[in-house]
């Protein structure tokens, strides 16, 4: 009996507690975000929330934008569809945030385009799918680069070895299977003849199956798209199986922690990539470097090895920044036309140049075709 | 609490709550999924409180009838209702032709058996990217409509969820207190006792399991409708034992106990958000202590509790289960 | 073509035997205790994780790392069932059942909070030089799984059948009262059955991550497949489990090898579904009639 009461009694102490919580701060800029922080994701979601805290902290200690302060209001979507459905509702309807930077996945993005096209709140979208920004929505923007840029990528370095016939292997989550498709769609424009299509589950922990189909193709190359744990051990179980092709990766795996895992069967790995990876191996002059060096170092120093993702967090925010300090309000129409004016924003991804019929504004020299040599990335080009 | 005191307190409830917050998050949003989630823990309490059959592929309805309205009324232009009965007729044939091989089977190996149904389903709407538009889910699915009334607000949703919920509990309250409802209770109890006293099982076990598919189905193609987005990921074999915690935290075998198992579920990890990193771990703890303090649920355990705070002895707990809350 | 299947054939055995483990485990508390413990898998979890952190971590020598994580979850199990399922005693099976979840959603929770979301890799046992037997492929850590489960079904199987403390643990399961009445201590009983298959989870674990990586929620799948394995076998008889977890492996990866990759999972559980719809009590369970 008394431990019953123990439970309601600290049910209503927590209850207490969370209206304390709830209680609205005073005048600021509220900046939304819902990002996949835990669940299969999390690589993403997690650099991103971190990369988020860091610069509105930052930005804060700086005064903030237009003289006031930024809030980070932030949920965590799991990669879930429907979580990002009421997160992005509560985020309009309780929080009353001015604008939304988030959406870790396709999926979740695109499940919260409804809602903040109808509620009129400008949205920059963390995610790859060119779904996203084609067709052209109207308070839709994203920063990442797209999945069909990856594949164009890598068809034009496979031209450029002489090489035709590609094997397919990709994840069947939201980014291997979008990927699949852009892949797909795009081989015959460039000559290139997709001659095995395999994929696999995102929990699976042994791919040797799908690879020895492969082996057994005329394949020139192998191409996997995916992310997590999967391309890691697809690279490990080529490397064992003693398949000589070469292996590319997409974008997904961008990140020190894809090299760590997969080991010296990660060596002459080729993958498209923003040129935040090779920061510091990029000629003085380039135009992004002091942007890459400035935003590696601030991650590095809290957070460990940086990744290209939580780089579309910082170029999401400070798009949206340069975008309030243009509209000198947080007026939710002027912010999405300054956004849409946005020219020669240098990011972490590249140099944005936004359009009303590109909410994306980065071209393909965006990409770096880089190398794994010796345990690091190297640029071919 | 008698049965229809209990339906009037609900009744009562759904209607003040916007009226008293009026505007609120929690109350157009989150009681929203609520009401769905309401809807399909009293559906699959038919079938294991009731019938005492253990489903753990109940989320496989719910994403037939929410992927059915979707693909016809997106990529076929239908209306949603036609296309909303179609769901239905779809998920009550394919329960139908599932029920009789399904059903023989006992214990954990139906709980198994419904649970890899489940996950074939899902499975195949990753897989047909075509149709279904694969992990990314298919979005921009129209409103429903009532005669030219656009259900196009959040509380025109709660209007619209709140009712179905009602309906779905005045409909399970009824079933359970009519003559097939008592068939089922004998069921649950003895099967072979219940067969020798003249009931067929087979056909009563299959009619409930067409009906909690059937109502699974209503309320996945209300989803689909007020998301106006669906994906794979919203009737995996996650909701699927979260519907099934539903049912057993609230109280099994009681369609109160059902609806607040679903509500309590609905909120607390709106609440627990706070939290960030912990909220994965106290979520699991709250569900051990309660399932540990309160094994009967946490409705029946309340009332008992209160019961026996009220009568002092009168009535002792647990005192005939069969009784539905 | 036959190294191929020589191929998918190895593959199939790997990925089955720790499917075994785990289901094995599932049997050995469902016997015990009539519980299906869905927080095998976590075990698994555990195991994996424990270890990766003392290795890398502490840098502790691996083998001794590796004792000390299935020591650890050992632990865990048996804290598991104290704590937990033995305080719940009239609950049914399904609220047992809802207690096991959610145990394994706090384990997940603690493994995150403790150590993060980031896939750990932890390294092979004795080197990752590939064997090779006509084309087909062989990693030294493949044999290490396969023999290291082929050794604990053996030692299970001997303890249950030729040991008086594991007849013990048997007799509570046919009947909790007269084994008490015998004279058998019930609790400890328990006690230990729950931390045999805490140790045969976190064996898998460690036996399995350096081929397959892991992380603080590679425990929902591992569990899931582990219980449909035992499902498959026969939930009543550990040696059909083992049968089942083998069994599911191979089919996983020759429907990945010979049908289609995306449908492999789907194919295992028709696979499964055909085989129950035959034989309700699985392959190997025997039917039993239901009490009135």
């Amino acid at each position: 009996m008394s431990i019953r009461k123990n439970i309601t009694a600290s049910m209503g102490a927590l209850c207490l507690t969370l209206a304390a919580g709830l209680v609205q701060a005073g005048d600021t800029i509220k900046i939304g975000s819902f990002l996949a922080v835990t669940g299969p994701a999390s690589f993403l979601g997690d650099p991103e929330l971190k990369t988020l805290q860091m610069y509105v902290q930052e930005i804060n200690a700086k005064g903030g934008v237009n003289g006031k302060q930024l809030e980070l209001i932030h949920y965590d979507t799991s990669g879930k569809a429907k979580e990002a459905v009421n997160f992005t509702k509560r985020l309009v309807k309780k929080d009353r945030v001015d604008l939304i930077v988030g959406g870790s996945t396709s999926g979740t993005t695109m499940a919260a385009i409804p809602i903040v096209e109808k509620n009129r709140i400008p949205f920059i979208s963390l995610a790859g799918s060119v779904k996203i920004i084609d067709p052209v929505k109207k308070w839709v923007f994203k920063v990442p680069h797209t999945d069909r840029m990856a594949a164009a990528k890598i068809f034009a370095d496979m031209k450029k070895r002489g090489l035709t016939k590609l094997a397919l292997i990709s994840g069947d989550g939201g980014f291997g299977k979008s990927g699949r498709a852009q892949t797909m769609e795009l081989a015959p424009t460039h000559g290139i003849k997709i001659v095995a299509d395999e994929s696999y589950g995102k929990k699976d922990t042994d791919m040797t199956a799908q690879l020895t189909k492969i082996r057994d193709t005329d394949a020139q190359a192998i191409l996997n798209f995916g992310f997590g744990a999967g391309p890691a051990i697809v690279t490990k179980n080529v490397h064992h199986l003693g398949i000589k092709l070469p292996l590319y990766q997409s974008h997904g795996v961008a990140s020190k922690k894809y090299i760590a895992l997969a080991g010296v069967a990660a060596e002459g790995v080729r993958l498209p990539a923003a040129a935040l990876l090779v920061a510091d191996k990029l000629a003085d002059g380039e135009k992004q470097k002091p942007v890459l060096i400035s935003y590696k170092s601030a991650f590095e120093a809290k957070h460990g090895a940086v990744s290209t993702f939580g780089g579309h967090a910082y170029d999401g925010l400070m798009i949206a920044v340069e975008a309030l300090k243009r509209a000198g309000s947080a007026d939710k129409a002027k912010v999405r036309d300054e956004i849409e004016k946005t020219q020669g924003f240098i990011g972490t991804g590249g140099v944005f140049n936004i359009t009303a019929k590109d909410h994306l504004g980065l071209g393909l020299d965006a990409f770096k075709m880089l190398e794994i040599k010796g345990g690091d990335w190297v640029v071919v080009e | 609490m008698s049965q229809r005191k209990g339906f009037y307190l609900l009744t009562l409830l759904v209607v003040l709550l916007p009226l008293l917050f009026p505007d609120n998050y929690f109350v157009t949003v989150v009681a929203v999924s609520a009401g769905l989630n309401a809807i399909l823990a009293v559906s699959l309490n038919l079938l294991m409180g009731y019938a005492g059959q253990i489903s753990l592929g109940h989320a496989a309805f719910f994403g037939m009838g929410a992927y059915t309205s979707a693909i016809l009324t997106t990529k076929f232009a239908w209306n949603p209702w036609p296309a909303m009965v179609a769901g239905m007729i779809l998920t009550g044939t394919i329960a139908f032709f599932m029920a009789r091989p399904v059903l023989k089977l006992k214990g954990h190996y139906l709980a198994m058996a419904t649970l890899g149904f489940g996950i074939i389903i899902n499975i195949i709407l990753v897989q047909a990217v075509g149709l279904t538009g694969g992990p990314d889910g298919l979005g921009e699915i129209p409103t429903l409509s009532f005669f030219g009334w656009q259900v196009d607000t959040d509380l025109r949703w709660y209007i619209v969820i709140g009712s179905c919920m009602l309906l779905v509990v005045w409909l399970a309250l009824n079933l359970i207190n009519s003559r097939s409802g008592r068939a089922l209770r004998a069921l649950h109890g003895s099967e072979v006792a219940a067969e020798m006293m003249g009931i067929d099982t087979t056909a009563t076990k299959t009619g409930v399991f067409v009906m909690a598919a059937l109502i699974a189905s209503l309320a996945g193609s209300l989803f689909a409708h007020q998301q106006s987005f669906v994906s794979p990921d919203s009737c995996d074999f996650f909701f699927s034992i979260e519907l099934v915690t539903m049912v057993v935290l609230g109280g099994m075998a009681s369609t109160y106990g059902a609806v607040f198992g679903a509500i309590v579920l609905t909120f607390l990890p709106e609440l627990l958000v706070v939290f960030e990193d912990f909220e994965v771990m106290i979520f699991g703890a709250i569900l051990m202590s309660m399932m540990i303090f309160l094994p009967q649920g946490m409705f029946v355990g309340m009332q008992n509790l209160l019961q026996r705070l009220t009568h002092r002895r009168s009535a002792l707990p647990g005192e005939d289960p069969n009784e539905p809350a | 073509m036959w190294d191929q299947i020589l191929q998918f054939l190895f593959t199939g055995v790997t990925v089955g035997a720790t499917y075994a483990l785990v289901a094995l485990g599932f049997a050995i508390i469902y016997n015990a205790s009539d519980v299906v413990n869905f927080a095998q898998g976590e075990f698994v979890m555990m195991g994996a994780m424990c270890a990766v952190f003392l290795y890398s971590g502490s840098g502790l020598p691996l083998p001794v790392a590796l004792l000390l994580a299935v020591a650890l979850t050992i632990v865990l199990g048996m804290s598991f069932q104290r704590f937990a399922i033995a305080r719940a005693r009239g609950a049914s099976v399904v609220s047992t059942i809802i207690i096991t979840i959610g145990a394994s959603i706090f384990l997940r929770g603690v493994a995150l909070l403790l150590w993060g979301k980031d896939i750990l890799a932890m390294p092979h046992f004795s080197g990752e030089t590939p064997i090779q037997l006509g084309r087909a492929t062989l990693l030294p850590q493949n044999l290490w799984v396969m023999g290291g489960t082929g050794v604990m079904v053996l030692a299970v199987h001997y303890f249950f059948h030729h040991t008086t403390l594991g007849k013990a643990v048997i007799a509570c399961s046919c009947n909790r009262t007269a084994a008490h009445l015998v004279g058998i201590n019930v609790g400890l009983m328990m006690l230990i059955a729950y931390g045999l298959s805490a140790f045969l989870g976190a064996m898998a674990g460690v036996l399995v991550t350096p081929i397959t990586f892991t992380s603080y929620d590679a425990g929902v799948m591992l569990g899931l497949k582990g219980f449909s394995a035992a499902i498959l076998g026969g939930m009543g008889n550990p040696m059909g489990a083992v049968a089942g977890g083998l069994l599911l492996g191979l089919i996983e990866s020759m429907a990945a090898g010979l049908i289609s990759s995306g449908y492999k999972d789907a194919i295992g559980f028709v696979v499964l579904l055909l085989v129950l719809f035959l034989r309700p009590s699985g392959l190997f369970g025997k039917a039993s009639a239901e009490r009135v």
